[in-house]
């Protein structure tokens, strides 16, 4: 494996949401890292904490009800969770910088794009004058593949389709070169080729600029494309870790496995899709056992009872699954595969 | 809505982009409401009258020609004279450059008061908003008539103390207001994205979700200074808004109520302007609500 540095490390991070019907762990000890130049991608369903987690880094959990209650967020070795909300303004655009999953009601809807890139950029250079901060503007436009970025300057947001909208985030995300960006499901609401053009927008972005992307999604085709590596996250938890080409060639868990059968697959028109029975558990309603054990179809009486850990499987392969557990034995896991095929 | 320009064509939408704007949007909204329109006219002719119309009265406001005491309407005095022979038309034209500032500057000045305390409770919520949200509660328990009059008896009966307590008197109502604003434009994915880039609160306050909270504000805004110009006819007329010989419409027509039988154009007049004016401003404010509020918007 190459050597790149850790630069963004959530360690044991706790994310609770306290509400009146009770305190929700929304993110349970989550672990995982993010190195230089790196794409790494969280997948899971909706509720399973991704975006509660990726609010976490910038710390913007709305609160209250959410609150960071436990481990540490360190960036290039620096913890985030103990810096002030002063230092924590600068670090937030300059190093680390976030676009999110709607484009149509992230900008300003009463001032035009110009207006809202210049203040972008402002904010973090001081010094420039009007003209370089504007000039910065179209560069970045023209950077994201924004055609006509003069014009679009002087444009309101309304004026801007989806796909637009989204290139102008992601160039307002970009205008103080962060070194990770964080993209919350940012092309959940774009129509598939708009999708296409704005993955590899980023992807084109990453190899150019050197940053490194968490992508946040739970469409595993935007995955595929785009992550070297991926999280999967369930029910506030990361239950499976691996390079993106293992998680598809060696899906352990079988959550995993399930949301990968999910995929529709064009080749093999079979008459139903696959799907894995039930729904995410919510959050907090299960204190003992995998959380998984309800859907699972490999489930056996130790998951009921005792939590899972994330098991290695192999040097950069981990899983929250008894499967992998050295004490149950390969052989269960082997024949849990066969049994798959 | 006899137009229908479908907004999925592309000269349609080209069309759009020369008109920009959220305000000139708003515009083009607001001209389609005939009574809208005729409310600004209304208006615009009052203000014009403020402006210009002490320059084209021949009789001064408060020359007294006894010898034309309650005079009915005639060429030489259109509206008539008043009990000191006074011309009331030449004091109904000085009246509206009064009545209108004291609406405007009375709305002006709660709308800063109101949506400063406003958006700071809106947004920061907790005990801040609590002590405000009570604050306003309390004044609102009062009939604001009333309490206009406790304030004006407090800081001596004239026509600035008048206008101080009409704004005072509104502020809670624009601080509400723009509270509930903000607390749903603050859960806006804009203002998280304006903080994911490292923006200050007080920026995010004032350059983000005040202009996004303005429009519901100048629609209030417009009605109060309707409101305001009653409500300083009122004072005036229970003799605690302007004094002796200002020709405060309100206070005119306190002035000629004894005059009311033989004498009836001493009090049509100024009651005419006043209900004009008032008339003005709720229309073009109903106009604009329905040009801004996009709840109206289909």
């Amino acid at each position: 494996m190459n050597e790149r540095k850790k630069l963004l490390e959530v360690n044991d991070l706790q994310t609770t949401f306290f509400t009146d019907s009770g305190e929700i762990p929304a993110v349970d000890h989550v672990d995982f890292y993010v190195r230089e130049g790196e794409v790494l991608g969280i997948v899971g369903e909706s509720g399973c904490g991704k975006s509660v987690t990726s609010l976490s880094i910038m710390q913007l959990v709305p609160s209250p009800p959410g609150k960071i209650t436990g481990g540490e967020i360190l960036f290039e070795g620096q913890d985030l969770l103990k810096k002030t909300e002063k230092e924590m303004r600068e670090i937030r655009g300059n190093d680390v910088a976030m676009i999110f999953q709607e484009p149509m009601t992230s900008l300003n809807p009463l001032f035009t794009i110009g207006n809202q890139m210049s203040e972008a950029i402002s904010l973090h250079q001081k010094k420039w004058s009007k003209k370089q901060i504007k000039e910065r503007a179209i560069e970045m436009l023209k950077l994201v593949g924004l055609p006509r970025s003069e014009e679009i300057m002087k444009e309101y947001p309304h004026q801007l389709s989806g796909g637009m909208r989204q290139r102008v985030m992601i160039a307002m995300a970009l205008v103080c070169d962060p070194k990770v960006l964080i993209a919350d499901e940012p092309t959940t609401a774009l129509d598939v080729t708009i999708q296409a053009q704005i993955l590899k927008l980023m992807r084109d972005l990453n190899e150019r600029m050197n940053t490194a992307i968490l992508l946040i999604t739970h469409d595993l085709g935007v995955v595929a494309e785009t992550c070297e590596r991926v999280v999967v996250m369930y029910a506030g938890q990361v239950i499976e870790e691996a390079p993106t080409e293992e998680i598809f060639e060696n899906p352990c868990h079988p959550y995993t496995r399930g949301l990968i059968q999910s995929v529709p697959d064009m080749r093999d028109k079979k008459d139903r899709l696959y799907s894995i029975p039930g729904n995410v558990p919510k959050p907090g309603s299960i204190d003992k056992g995998c959380r998984f054990a309800a859907r699972c179809e490999s489930a056996f009486s130790r998951c009921w009872i005792e939590t899972p850990e994330l098991y290695r499987n192999s040097e950069n392969h981990q899983t929250r699954c008894f499967l992998y557990d050295e004490q149950e034995g390969v052989t269960n896991a082997n024949e849990q595969t066969t049994v798959k095929s | 809505m006899s137009e229908f320009t479908p907004k999925v064509d592309g000269v349609a939408e080209a069309k759009l982009e020369k008109t920009t704007g959220p305000w000139r949007e708003a515009w083009v909204g607001f001209r389609k409401s005939k009574v809208a329109v005729v409310g600004a006219v209304i208006v615009i002719f009052f203000i014009l009258l403020a402006l210009f119309g002490p320059l084209v009265t021949k009789e001064g406001i408060n020359e007294q020609l006894m010898t034309d005491r309650l005079q009915p309407p005639s060429s030489e005095y259109w509206f008539g004279t008043d009990d000191f022979g006074r011309d009331i038309f030449s004091r109904i034209i000085h009246g509206a450059r009064i009545s209108l500032s004291v609406g405007f500057f009375s709305v002006v000045g709660s709308i800063v008061v109101g949506s400063f305390l406003g958006i700071i409770a809106g947004y920061y919520g907790r005990w801040i908003d609590t002590i405000i949200s009570r604050i306003f509660d309390i004044m609102l328990a009062f009939p604001s008539i009333l309490l206009a009059i406790a304030i004006v008896s407090v800081l001596g009966p004239s026509l600035r103390n008048a206008l101080i307590a009409i704004a005072i008197i509104n502020v809670p109502n624009f601080g509400r207001l723009i509270r509930s604003k903000v607390l749903s434009i603050k859960e806006d994915e804009y203002i998280t994205a304006a903080k994911a880039i490292g923006m200050k609160d007080f920026r995010i306050l004032f350059s983000h979700i005040l202009p996004n909270s303005m429009a519901p504000v100048i629609v209030q805004g417009t009605l109060a200074i309707a409101t305001a110009i009653l409500e300083a006819a009122a004072l005036g007329f229970l003799g605690l808004g302007a004094e002796a010989p200002y020709p405060e419409w309100g206070k005119m027509l306190a002035d000629s109520k004894d005059y009311l039988q033989n004498a009836p154009w001493t009090m049509i007049f100024p009651g005419l302007a006043i209900m004009l004016t008032v008339l003005g401003f709720n229309l073009m404010g109903d106009g604009l609500r329905d040009a801004l509020d996009p709840k109206m918007k289909s």
